[in-house]
């Protein structure tokens, strides 16, 4: 959100998003920037229409007004380009209990056209400290083995941007703490992140700036200023307020 | 093209190992097959109607619904873990998905009514030997029409609160041309007659291929919209 020094597009432009299902605005002009290496955590509680934000950005919904541009490059949907662009990070694993965990990196590294996607796979899965169980089905993996993989399969192809919806959940401390180093990793990597989550406890320490989102709109935004219990307030009488 | 192929292969790759693994959808449509041959073979009267008469009706019966379980399963393994979002998410073309269940289902469908074939012959005592030829010709280009349909309204019944019934009310109205196709091509063959009394049927059956294989590669697309 601080100026570009280079003038040089923001990594992430959103201008008047909105998106209604029925009577159901889930999205109401929506708008914020993002440089490379900025976070934003999105807080909100269950229905604020955060998973509707983050598919909107992914590509995977259209959007009924609005602009969502990467680079200064409008997101055009369908476009494998832009697809490219973006790694998704859901409370779903979006992989397959069938297969092992190499296997599962092997088939999107082959989606994304990664090259030598065998090598590609074993890297990653180095990166999230799940080498000795490569050869594992992943059907028999903890819900934190799961979430670390599934972070594994979001930067097999190195996207600018990472979207992370709901990533704590379910997870136990011990999972949560190594999810929340990793995550930290991405951050000192300088990726663009956009966080959700109702849990105003969970990724605050990750963000640069905090958004609260109700009833699909964004109530609150800015750069991240104050502690937890500061924003426990904040995010507290904003919900309150539109009950 | 070659990177289009390429990630088809991969989805057509990675749909087989999980039916391999599993076999759930494989050994039910064997079990199922086995199930209808062997009913029909016991309900049927030998000294009332021959079993070549009633032997195209059957088989076409048999391999119609043992492949419709193969279909259902072909996106329905893609609702695990929303793994559907992960092929939507990569720049994988939304040909390249079709494309790569359709290979999956094809070699799924194939794999039954290679065990179903045998099967048949010995439970109607039909010779499938001296008509292999053109009888594996029908079973392609019926076969090819009925994955490429039923690939499509597997995607579409997908998303439905009750996939699994969905499937056939969707997909049994558009299996009307080439099941008779099939039949009536299946029935000739069996009765030995010249192969120019087989053309037209199979002209119906390849026109029915390209049709509908066209069609649903275009309106793919439209199915995964949310």
């Amino acid at each position: 959100m601080a100026a570009s020094a280079s003038g040089a597009a923001p990594a992430l432009e959103v201008a008047g998003l909105s998106k209604r299902f029925g009577h159901v605005r889930a999205l109401r002009a929506v708008d914020f920037e993002l440089e490379a290496g900025e976070s934003l955590a999105v807080f909100g509680p269950n229905g604020a229409g955060k998973t509707t934000l983050l598919r909107v950005l992914a590509g995977l919904l259209k959007p009924d007004d609005g602009t969502v541009r990467f680079g200064g490059e409008l997101l055009v949907r369908g476009n494998a380009e832009h697809r490219r662009r973006v790694g998704l990070i859901s409370h779903h694993s979006l992989l397959y209990d069938g297969l092992t965990a190499a296997e599962n990196l092997v088939f999107y590294a082959r989606l994304y056209s990664v090259p030598g996607p065998r090598a590609a796979a074993a890297r990653a899965l180095v990166g999230v400290g799940l080498e000795e169980r490569a050869a594992d089905a992943v059907g028999t993996f903890s819900r934190g083995m799961i979430q670390r993989l599934a972070i594994a399969r979001a930067l097999l192809h190195d996207p600018e941007v990472m979207l992370l919806d709901e990533p704590f959940s379910g997870l136990d401390q011990a999972a949560a703490a190594t999810l929340r180093q990793l995550l930290g990793r991405l951050r000192a990597e300088r990726r663009t992140m956009v966080l959700v989550t109702h849990n105003i406890d969970e990724g605050l320490e990750l963000a640069t700036h905090v958004a609260i989102q109700v009833s699909g709109r964004f109530v609150s935004l800015g750069p991240r200023e104050g502690d937890l219990a500061a924003y426990r307030t904040r995010y507290a009488a904003a919900t309150a307020r539109h009950d | 093209m070659i990177r289009l192929l390429a990630q088809a292969w991969a989805i057509a790759a990675k749909d087989l190992l999980l039916e391999f693994r599993s076999r759930t959808a494989f050994l039910s449509a064997l079990v199922f097959t086995a199930l209808v041959l062997a009913i029909f073979n016991f309900a049927r009267d030998p000294t009332a109607v021959s079993a070549v008469d009633l032997a195209p009706g059957i088989l076409w019966i048999t391999f119609s619904f043992a492949g419709m379980l193969g279909l259902n399963r072909a996106f329905g393994l893609e609702r695990e873990n929303h793994a559907l979002d992960g092929l939507l998410l990569s720049p994988a073309s939304r040909t390249a998905l079709y494309v790569g269940k359709t290979l999956a289902n094809l070699v799924f469908v194939g794999a039954v009514e290679a065990i179903a074939l045998p099967l048949f012959a010995l439970f109607f005592d039909v010779p499938l030997w001296p008509v292999l030829g053109p009888l594996v010709l029908v079973i392609a280009l019926a076969t090819l029409g009925f994955v490429a349909v039923g690939t499509l309204m597997s995607s579409m019944a997908v998303n439905t609160r009750f996939a699994e019934l969905m499937l056939p009310v969707l997909l049994l109205p558009f299996l009307v041309t080439p099941v008779i196709g099939a039949v009536q091509a299946t029935a000739r063959i069996f009765a030995h007659r010249p192969f120019g009394e087989l053309a037209s049927w199979l002209k119906l059956l390849a026109a029915y291929d390209i049709t509908f294989v066209v069609l649903c590669t275009l309106i793919f697309e439209f199915t995964l919209e949310e």
